[in-house]
């Protein structure tokens, strides 16, 4: 915005309040941030006592070193990594292959598929059919259940078809020329070329695969197969069942808090260290997918 | 059929459509609304330090699993937490209690937990397109002697109502599913009667209970009530952009 000569009395105000307003609420979204780091550092009963709001009180690190001694949680972290590492691989793979094909004018069906796709964003199964088809698959319990399930997206899709189509069309046929079939023309022109928006849609599913606990909640029974979400959630049920069942002993509810702060810590740090590292990337993603919407 | 006789007169599940509803309403006003306000404001920054710092913290919360926001929110909320110790050094309160046992307020912390969660990041695709507009309508407005306000009312807001419109719609449409996760997380015994969402009560007595035909049958209610919107919505919208998505 170039236009700031600001020449009325209304202007100079109407400015100013934006800027408060805004930083209140920047200003809120980092202090709920911010508490949680506070309450990390704390020793459990200071923060049972509710003395750490914006300073540690009673500094301590019994918190980290109650996570870092159980192994179940590292199981867990590790499940995390890998189900987000190969299912993002997968998905985007997978999502650019389909939108390499549909990016191509002569498709034959292509109508046909558009509508089959479109209906998916809007609808499912719901949530029982789902459960069955996935038994009946002999998917329950298994690893394959968190890559399976989420391989395709029909919104990633739309992202990839649109930045395919707006690759140069003689950069392929000269490909063509030279010998190349639709297979070397996707693997070592289209994919290299597209590395925004591979990049983009990595980005997206990552974090949605690495947030995600329905699945597991859903659909895994066997706890070592839990990724930290899954863990996390019943480490909050179990704290709060006890404290519900001894409202008065302050041990019971100070401990189990302690180690859900610290799991907070291992399941956010991975994504808050990614995260300045991939903004550019998401925000001019999101307008890739934009443009032709 | 005689599921759905049992449905119809079950008093839990018309209990969970009337949380659906009302939730998802409250959610709609604020998560359709605070986005574009918060596009506007932050638009009319300069570039520099300020905007980038408002930009990169708001879309953070969006980041975070609902496991772990819920879990910050029980503790924020329970009787000795955050909330309570703000309101009693603000002398608003004497005795802090745990709200999220209160099942009147229930309906307001999941949709003001989820505005805040979601507004920065719905504010990006608003912000892409703003940034399209040409500058010159700013500047004819400006020798038109409009003021700042007056400018966003008349040119911002129009320029970009393809995109509200769009967005609405994807709003929507992910409104009715995107209850579950939150729901099992801040539900608990005493709130449940405003809580529970037609989501969790087919997960309950579906997959927890292994009552399938019965809650195949209460998930029906869910696509119903989502395809009337969806068609509902693609009326609307077509009316007010003579485009229609479907």
């Amino acid at each position: 915005m170039s236009q700031k000569n600001i020449r009325f009395g209304g202007d100079r105000v109407f400015h100013f309040v934006n800027k408060l307003l805004l930083t209140l609420i920047t200003c809120i979204i980092m202090f709920s941030l911010w508490n949680i780091v506070v309450n990390l550092f704390s020793s459990a009963a200071a923060v049972a006592s509710g003395k750490s709001v914006f300073w540690p009180a009673e500094f301590s690190t019994a918190n980290y070193k109650a996570v870092f001694s159980d192994t179940s949680i590292w199981n867990a972290f590790l499940i995390s990594v890998l189900k987000t590492l190969i299912g993002v691989v997968c998905h985007v793979f997978f999502c650019a292959m389909v939108a390499y094909g549909m990016s191509k004018e002569y498709l034959r069906g292509r109508k046909l598929y558009t509508v089959m796709g479109v209906v998916t964003m809007f609808f499912s199964g719901g949530m029982i059919p789902t459960y069955l088809l996935i038994k009946s698959l002999g998917l329950l319990d298994s690893f394959a259940v968190y890559i399976l399930p989420a391989l395709f997206s029909y919104y990633d899709m739309i992202i990839l078809m649109n930045f395919f189509r707006q690759l140069p069309q003689s950069l392929e046929e000269s490909a063509k020329i030279d010998g190349a079939g639709y297979w070397r023309i996707f693997l070592t022109l289209a994919l290299p070329l597209s590395k925004p928006a591979l990049a983009t849609i990595a980005l997206f599913h990552g974090v949605s695969q690495w947030n995600d606990f329905m699945t597991a909640k859903m659909y895994i029974l066997n706890e070592k197969l839990y990724p930290l979400q899954m863990k996390l959630y019943e480490i909050i049920v179990q704290s709060q069942m006890a404290s519900m069942q001894n409202p008065t002993s302050v041990e019971i509810t100070t401990t189990s808090r302690g180690i859900q702060l610290a799991t907070f810590v291992v399941t956010t740090v991975p994504i808050l260290v990614i995260y300045p590292l991939l903004q550019k990337h998401f925000v001019s993603g999101m307008m890739i997918g934009a443009v032709k919407e | 059929m005689e599921n759905f006789r049992i449905i119809l007169t079950d008093k839990y599940f018309w209990d969970s459509v009337y949380n659906t509803l009302g939730i998802s309403f409250l959610k709609l006003l604020f998560e359709f609304v605070t986005p574009i306000l918060l596009a506007v404001m932050i638009y009319e920054l300069k570039d520099g330090i300020f905007k980038k710092t408002v930009q990169t913290i708001s879309y953070m919360p969006h980041f975070l699993s609902w496991i772990v926001l819920g879990g910050m929110l029980i503790s924020w909320m329970s009787t000795n937490g955050m909330f309570n110790s703000i309101l009693k050094s603000l002398g608003l309160i004497t005795e802090g209690r745990n709200i999220l046992l209160d099942a009147d307020k229930y309906w307001w912390i999941a949709s003001l937990s989820d505005v805040w969660k979601s507004m920065g990041w719905g504010t990006i695709l608003y912000l892409a397109s703003m940034a399209g507009i040409a500058p010159t309508y700013y500047e004819a407005a400006r020798i038109d002697g409009a003021g700042r306000v007056r400018q966003i009312w008349s040119i911002t807001l129009p320029l970009i109502k393809t995109i509200i419109g769009l967005n609405f719609i994807l709003t929507v449409s992910g409104l009715l599913g995107s209850n579950l996760d939150q729901t099992l997380v801040l539900m608990n015994t005493q709130n449940q009667p405003r809580a529970e969402v037609i989501n969790s009560y087919v997960y309950r007595m579906g997959i927890a209970q292994g009552d399938f035909s019965y809650a195949s049958a209460a998930g029906l209610g869910v696509s119903i009530v989502s395809v009337i919107l969806l068609v509902a919505e693609n009326k609307l919208t077509s009316k007010l952009n003579e485009q229609s998505v479907l």
